[in-house]
């Protein structure tokens, strides 16, 4: 039984149309897992939820710490690094907009603005903030779409071929350098919709 | 906006998404980026892909009082007001390149190169340098080639070389192939961004003699 088409046709399109690319079992294809972290972090938000941070922090900070080692940091600079990043992302979880980025992204720019600052001790010039901020209340919509795109990504990351993940988490952890990226040759990333697609095409662009 | 018509490479927009970018390049990545929404739409999906990497890495143990000790922090850090959008639409400089200059285009303290062209070079902590040039319309810059990569982004007026007309938002990216000889566009005083990796080289021998008293 279809339900989804009955709720509300928006969803049902949506979903539809991201398993005309990629299998999934019918339109609810949801995450409990990112949505429960967007819960969370709205949470900390509106609340100061103590409790919901510490499930933020249960699941980030562990793989914030390892992407701090893999850029270099020795176990002591990652751990007070991560504290830092965690705390930060208290401090600024007012500016995260989940119809922009999903609360891994976010994470990754807060930890990734951290390393350069505290590794490579130069500063990150960022760009112009859009005049808009977050919605009080950000259109669902958007904001399931933004899910639904995020986890087609991971799933195409997860399924590149060993040497070709090795080589995007090597560009992206820190030891291949502007020149090196755009030396790599070519990564067949198969035909996949909107913004991942994209995502996935530029990065072999980037690569080759 | 929309016409901007050159572009940040994938390749510098994805290690700029990576924090692998030296500074004076991020400068130019990030006053592109400010007013070019195609870039900042790539560079969103590339840092999705940040996002995605670091959700499926294998964590590491933190130490045991780590939550406690954040906790702890929180409570002495203040909560982050909302960046204040300072009026950039009459600005010059987007607000990236503002914080380095100290101000817009009129708190720039230029020295002169001769022949009406000057240059400001830009403070950063990086190996890579930056630099503002000012070139009066319809004059020519010395013919140089590249040994690494160089960045220009034009903010003010126009100039075109060999590949093309370049107007406020644009930015050429050239490397070690590209010879090129970028000529102001008559009218409006051409103002540029402009970093490379490594020292340019001029043709002529006159501006190869100036070179190191110049900087550039």
């Amino acid at each position: 039984m279809n339900v989804a088409i009955e709720e509300g046709a928006v969803p049902a399109r949506a979903a539809s149309y991201a398993g005309s690319v990629m299998q999934t079992d019918g339109p609810d294809n949801s995450s409990p897992e990112n949505d429960r972290f967007v819960e969370l972090v709205t949470r900390v938000r509106q609340n100061g939820d103590r409790e919901a941070f510490a499930a933020v922090f249960r699941h980030f900070a562990p793989r914030v710490k390892a992407f701090l080692m893999k850029s270099g940091a020795n176990e002591g600079l990652a751990e007070e690094c991560t504290q830092e990043v965690m705390a930060t992302l208290w401090t600024k979880a007012h500016m995260f907009d989940p119809t922009r980025a999903s609360v891994s992204t976010w994470v990754f720019t807060i930890a990734r603005n951290r390393k350069i600052d505290a590794l490579r001790r130069i500063k990150r010039p960022e760009p112009e903030e859009l005049p808009w901020g977050p919605e009080p209340e950000p259109d669902q919509v958007d904001v399931m779409t933004l899910r639904q795109e995020s986890e087609k990504l991971a799933e195409a990351i997860a399924s590149l071929p060993d040497k070709q993940r090795d080589l995007i988490q090597r560009a992206y952890f820190g030891d291949l350098s502007h020149a090196e990226i755009a030396e790599q040759t070519g990564l067949p990333l198969g035909t996949i919709k909107s913004r991942i697609r994209l995502a996935l095409e530029r990065l072999r662009h980037a690569m080759g | 906006m929309s016409e901007i018509k050159h572009h940040l490479t994938d390749a510098l927009l994805l290690s700029y998404a990576a924090g692998t970018l030296d500074e004076g390049f991020s400068l130019v990545a990030a006053t592109h980026i400010s007013l070019c929404d195609d870039c900042r739409a790539r560079l969103e999906s590339f840092e999705a892909v940040g996002g995605a990497l670091v959700d499926e890495c294998e964590g590491v143990a933190l130490a045991d009082n780590a939550l406690e000790a954040t906790l702890a922090m929180i409570d002495v850090v203040p909560v982050v007001a909302s960046a204040a959008t300072s009026p950039s639409a009459k600005c010059v400089f987007p607000s990236p390149l503002r914080e380095y200059v100290g101000g817009d285009l009129d708190a720039v303290r230029w020295r002169p190169l001769g022949g009406g062209v000057k240059q400001a070079v830009l403070k950063t902590g990086g190996e890579d340098k930056v630099r503002l040039l000012s070139i009066p319309g319809g004059t020519a810059m010395p013919d140089h080639g590249h040994r690494g990569l160089e960045l220009t982004m034009v903010l003010q007026g126009a100039f075109e070389d060999a590949d093309g007309h370049f107007g406020r938002g644009d930015v050429e990216v050239a490397d070690e192939d590209l010879h090129h000889t970028p000529v102001a566009v008559a009218g409006e005083v051409c103002i540029c961004l402009a970093a490379t990796d490594a020292p340019l080289r001029f043709k002529g021998l006159v501006p190869r003699m100036a070179q190191p008293f110049l900087g550039i």
